[in-house]
């Protein structure tokens, strides 16, 4: 296994350097067995491109979203402006993350409060590195297969990004399936605006079932999608699938690094 | 006695006018009800584009195409044919007929036109009624939606049906319109059934016809106040004040910011120490615009319908919330009118019209947002709410309030150690 090249914005700092970029890992990507492995996928990626970017690390503080989104606003502005201290300490200017509820966070509900950063979903910022031919895909393990996308609420609508997932998608010369809801009319996965941590209300059945019957009537036996949550939530609502069902719940950074087997 | 029917006419639109602006200052001071902050209104420019775009233009309701094709045939009658009201009221205060027929072709090819537009909105409306009644179309249906707003959506229609049949009829019984053969496209066939009537009852059929027409539409223009058709005239203002940054921004709370600017040491407490109210419970939590989108809600579905929580069997219904927060302030204006000043009712909009098994089963998936045809945004009023049950009632599912508890004490949602953060590379 390829050691992985990881600095914190701290040892940049004693350097006396700092790093293109900032790389929020977030709470799932440091916490989450699941989500780690998209983490690792993502630096793979950067390190395979040669960027040189830096973690906070210990420094890392949830963004607060979860907080937010459930009501409380007080801890969210705690988590915020504490954040934004660090953040600003580091003179930290561009963001990237692998957590699109991190994205829509850090870029539309910190300025408001003096943390105005260029941010970027991972998604994004590979499409930037193509675009600035500092990293290529061509083809690889999965051409000619098909590859559905769920896209996450908090990158699509939220922030109307629903180009750069699926450009990648085309990169790796895997055929797209779309789902019957894509886009902006997407179904969510039931795990924002803090249903992650909770019990659904009484219901007849759980959102991410809902969808993953809607990824069952898909031919596409791999699911691409590219936040942690959703990730998680669609994982579970498909493990009930058996034989020729089975899927497979990816994201849009582990399906880069299989196919050019970084 | 030849100026009578001038007269009576001239009073019942002097009237319906004086009731309908008596209803918009209502209206106002109902919407001017809301005390809760909004973002400052700014690039109007943009806001004005919107409102050309969606309001003006219809985009957001073509995104479902027979529905939205059949709208902007009614859109399109309602306000072509409206221009012929401009003759009908100058002919009913000065007692003259059809007065702008003498500029001949031009008034041939507007009648023409607003006479092909009320038999395509006659088929447009009929097709409405049957996609509610017949068809039942899943999204008019939900618990809500018996009662006033089932009769009010039918009204509607059946309103529609009798204006644009009386405003055939009134043509079509018209000797003098028939003879002179100008515009008459679609009233010229159904003149030959009247073949056998006299000129004196034709005579009076078109007068009843045009009396009817008239006062229907007096009778309609106050019915709106009452109704979802409200929408009408709001979707305009809504669609101008409606978000214009990304959907996924939730505005920050200013009162909070200063609170905690003080506890962190970077503000001083002020001294005229204001009770502070965080988030919504009743009508005057919420913000003006807030109200305007209640006011201005058509209760279509379309949000309810794309509802992740409502897909599944959840209580929550974004179009409910827009509802119950109408009825509500509807309710709290009418305390006001009673009594002067609101005298306190022992309910609340949370609590009493909208529930928290209702607001906790929110995704925050902005679905509703994105789906409104006219700008309206349920979320914000179910984060408001949110922000009440958690900030002054601390009324949190428990697994929520674990959840905060880790996010406060190691910065992550999970009982994980924030020394840890780097771990994941092991």
């Amino acid at each position: 296994m390829i050691e992985l090249k990881i600095k914190t914005i701290e040892e940049f700092q004693n350097e006396g350097t700092s790093p293109e970029i900032l790389f929020w890992v977030g709470c799932a990507g440091s916490f989450d067995d699941r989500a780690k492995r998209i983490t690792k996928a993502f630096v793979k990626i950067l390190n395979s491109a040669n960027i040189s970017f830096g973690v906070l690390g210990k420094d890392e503080s949830c963004t607060g979203d979860p907080a937010k989104r459930a009501g409380n606003e007080f801890l969210f502005q705690m988590q915020a402006m504490s954040n934004i201290e660090i953040l600003n300490s580091f003179d930290i200017k561009t963001i990237v993350t692998t957590c699109p509820h991190c994205f829509n966070t850090l870029k539309n509900e910190y300025p408001d409060l003096g943390g105005s950063y260029e941010v970027y979903h991972h998604t994004q910022f590979i499409n930037k590195l193509l675009d600035d031919n500092r990293f290529s895909i061509e083809g690889g393990s999965y051409k000619g297969k098909k590859i559905t996308y769920h896209d996450p609420c908090f990158l699509g609508r939220a922030n109307n990004e629903y180009n750069a997932p699926r450009n990648l998608i085309k990169k790796i010369d895997a055929e797209l399936s779309e789902l019957k809801r894509c886009k902006s009319k997407a179904l969510c996965c039931g795990a924002g605006g803090a249903q992650m941590f909770k019990e659904s209300e009484k219901g007849e059945k759980e959102i991410n079932i809902e969808r993953a019957e809607e990824i069952k009537n898909n031919s596409a036996k791999i699911v691409a999608t590219g936040c942690p949550f959703c990730n998680t939530m669609l994982t579970d609502g498909t493990k009930s699938f058996e034989n020729e069902d089975k899927v497979e719940v990816m994201d849009i950074a582990e399906l880069i690094v299989k196919a050019k087997d970084l | 006695m030849q100026y009578i029917p001038n007269i009576i006419f001239s009073a019942l639109l002097i009237s319906s006018l004086a009731f309908f602006i008596r209803n918009l200052k209502r209206l106002r001071r109902n919407i001017n009800l809301g005390k809760g902050k909004t973002d400052p209104i700014t690039n109007k420019p943009q806001r004005w584009k919107n409102m050309a775009r969606i309001a003006l233009g219809q985009s957001k309701m073509v995104s479902r195409p027979i529905a939205g094709l059949l709208h902007i045939i009614v859109y399109l009658g309602f306000i072509i044919i409206n221009i012929e009201l401009i003759e009908i009221v100058i002919d009913g205060v000065f007692g003259t007929h059809r007065i702008f027929s003498s500029i001949g072709f031009l008034y041939g090819v507007l009648i023409g036109l607003f006479e092909i537009f009320a038999v395509l909105v006659l088929i447009a409306v009929i097709i409405f009624w049957t996609r509610r009644n017949i068809v039942k179309i899943k999204r008019f249906f939900e618990n809500k939606m018996v009662g006033w707003p089932k009769l009010d959506a039918d009204l509607i229609l059946y309103f529609e049906i009798i204006l644009m049949s009386l405003f055939l009829l009134m043509n079509a019984t018209d000797v003098e319109f028939q003879m002179m053969n100008n515009g008459n496209i679609v009233s010229g066939l159904i003149f030959p059934f009247f073949e056998g009537f006299s000129d004196q009852t034709l005579y009076y059929l078109e007068r009843s016809f045009w009396w009817l027409h008239i006062i229907g539409i007096l009778i309609f223009l106050n019915y709106l106040y009452y109704s979802k058709h409200l929408h009408i005239i709001l979707a305009f203002p809504n669609t101008f004040y409606g978000s214009i940054s990304n959907s996924g921004k939730l505005n920050n709370m200013k009162t909070v910011t200063n609170e905690v600017n003080i506890m962190m040491g970077k503000a001083v407490e002020p001294e005229t120490n204001e009770d502070i109210k965080f988030g919504v419970s009743d009508v005057t939590d919420l913000s003006w615009l807030q109200i305007l989108n209640a006011y201005s809600c058509t209760e279509c579905g379309r949000c309810t319908s794309v509802c992740p929580a409502n897909i599944t069997g959840k209580k929550l219904s974004p179009r409910k919330i827009m509802m119950e927060t109408r009825d509500r302030v509807e309710e709290f204006g009418k305390n006001i009118d009673r009594n002067g000043s609101f005298i306190e009712d022992n309910k609340k909009l949370l609590g009493e019209y909208i529930s928290k098994e209702e607001l906790w089963a929110c995704t925050s998936c902005n679905a509703c947002v994105e789906e409104c045809p006219i700008s309206i945004n349920p979320l914000s009023i179910i984060m408001d709410m949110r922000r009440n049950l958690i900030m002054e009632e601390s009324s949190a599912p428990v697994e929520l309030n674990n959840m905060m508890n880790n996010i406060e004490n190691n910065g992550a949602p999970w009982p994980y150690n924030q020394q840890d953060r780097l771990n994941w590379n092991e």
